[in-house]
């Protein structure tokens, strides 16, 4: 099998053999032409978390890169800056979203680049994330139709665009997932928080919250992702997109959790029970 | 992933087999739809005059904690216990025959059973069954003949009697920290120590494993339930 080392990352790959079997499990299989297609994630992260709040957008992540059920990395980022304006974060394959951001980055150091000034407050072509967010679903739609996706929801946050093409004052927060459906939204979780963050967020969602109460929303939800998902971490990330501060993404930090309940501290599989739950 | 049977051989599977096969996650291919796992971490060490024995509180199915505070260290006799790994429907009827067996015993003979017994009759029915069964299993207790036993019986149903044993899927992350940090003839409290911080870093790597630590101490004297809140481990959650 020949390895290939190709700008465009997991774009192309030949492979000779047309299916690799192990003892474990199919990792890669081929296509008719012999080209190789991605068909399970190996390295994942969990849910991603998005809400719209007062005065901008904040998303939310835990910093585990989990290996199947084990807990491999665990100071991982998951939440990105692309440019001066715009956040993604992703769930799924983690060399995926470390592919697509490099990708993003490159487009907008491109656009720096090539613009009528190289000086920062003359950089009004800086790609907004509805942008960012419509340019990924291309990228995400093209690779489904290959049958060999990038395997990640990804979450772009940020400004919309105003008509004249300059980025607005007005907050954006939308999903593109890995068959490239895209979706824009007030609020949105990938993966477990979908089931789990998302009817908690709907549930106390205000457009004027404060930044403050957006946070401690997000933590919440974070907190009880960690109780429930297996694949989940207390150590956890927040990240602001705001009109005056920019991107701001917080260093890691743990969470504290809750198991004093009388119902949690009692035995339950004495001798007059069944054997415990 | 650890815990898994050998995979079957694929060459002789129809597609249709292939694909169902595929279709699954790794975790959860052997359960039946719907099935909980203790995924979990479970561990027993033997020392002077009785046993300790540790569990994680996690129950999954897939990757949803179906229970966060369960209690995996059941009671089969007085001074007899067993912490259950695999399938949680499979170990909850496990338990329930042995420790049905066990009083019958106990009535019989007029005396506290062995914990040698209680193991024995667990792994018949692991091993009689063992096509049907997911069960992982550690048998520890105190008995007047042998002072604190400890027997480990694994999936096919062997009974393997050990001065430490550990169990279940988050075990395989911890048996170099126990291989290192195990030393005989510990007190009571060395081998609590002991199997705290092994159980805390077990759960800090393995994500069928998580949430609160359960020990047992049975002696002589009786039997000594504690808990430990999942945020006040001696290592993690989150660890390095």
């Amino acid at each position: 099998m020949s390895l290939s080392l190709q700008s465009g990352g997991s774009s192309s790959r030949v492979s000779a053999s047309s299916f690799s079997a192990t003892g474990t499990g199919i990792v890669a299989a081929a296509n008719a032409a012999g080209n190789q297609v991605t068909t399970r994630p190996i390295t994942t992260g969990t849910s991603v978390l998005g809400i719209k709040y007062r005065n901008g957008v904040m998303l939310a992540a835990d910093t585990l890169v989990s290996y199947g059920s084990l807990a491999k990395y665990k100071n991982a980022r998951r939440l990105l800056p692309v440019n001066s304006r715009t956040l993604i974060g992703a769930s799924g394959e983690y060399s995926d979203l470390q592919s697509i951001s490099d990708l993003l980055i490159a487009n907008a150091l491109e656009d720096r680049c090539t613009a009528d000034s190289l000086y920062e407050e003359d950089n009004t072509n800086e790609e907004c994330a509805k942008e960012v967010w419509s340019y990924l679903r291309a990228v995400m739609y093209q690779r489904r139709n290959k049958m060999n996706p990038l395997w990640n929801d990804v979450i772009v946050a940020g400004f919309q665009q105003n008509p004249d093409g300059s980025t607005s004052d007005t907050p954006f927060l939308g999903t593109v997932d890995k068959i490239g459906t895209a979706y824009e939204d007030d609020m949105l979780a990938t993966g477990f928080g979908g089931y789990i963050a998302l009817p908690l967020m709907r549930e106390k969602y205000r457009p004027d919250m404060e930044e403050g109460e957006a946070r401690a929303l997000l933590e919440d939800c974070l907190r009880i992702l960690f109780y429930r998902d297996c694949r989940a971490l207390n150590r956890v990330q927040i990240a602001k997109v705001t009109k005056e501060g920019g991107v701001l993404v917080s260093e890691p930090y743990e969470l504290d959790t809750f198991w004093d309940y009388k119902g949690y501290v009692s035995t339950k599989a004495g001798m007059g029970t069944d054997g415990g739950w | 992933m650890f815990s898994q049977p050998l995979a079957h051989h694929q060459h002789h599977q129809s597609l249709a087999e292939a694909d169902a096969y595929h279709g699954k996650s790794a975790e959860t291919r052997h359960l039946k739809p719907g099935e909980l796992s203790t995924g979990t971490t479970i561990m027993a060490v033997q020392f002077n005059g009785g046993v300790v024995l540790c569990a994680d509180s996690r129950v999954s199915t897939g990757s949803y904690v179906a229970n966060r505070a369960s209690d995996k260290i059941a009671q089969l006799h007085d001074h007899i216990w067993c912490c259950r790994s695999g399938s949680a429907a499979d170990t909850q009827a496990l338990t329930d025959y042995v420790k049905h067996y066990l009083s019958q015993l106990a009535i019989e003979t007029g005396r506290l059973p062995e914990v040698k017994v209680a193991a024995h009759l667990m792994r018949r029915l692991c091993y009689q069954n063992k096509d049907y069964l997911m069960a992982g299993v550690i048998v520890g207790g105190w008995d007047p003949v042998s002072n604190g036993a400890v027997y480990n019986i694994p999936l096919g149903g062997a009974c393997i009697p050990m001065p430490f044993a550990l169990g279940g899927s988050g075990s395989t992350f911890i048996y170099g920290l126990v291989d290192a940090e195990y030393k005989e003839n510990m007190t009571k409290d060395e081998a609590l120590a002991l199997v705290r911080k092994a159980v805390s870093h077990a759960m800090a790597r393995d994500g069928s494993s998580g949430g609160i630590i359960r020990t047992l101490v049975a002696t002589e004297e009786g039997n000594v339930k504690e808990f430990i809140s999942g945020n006040k481990l001696p290592y993690g959650p989150a660890g390095w």
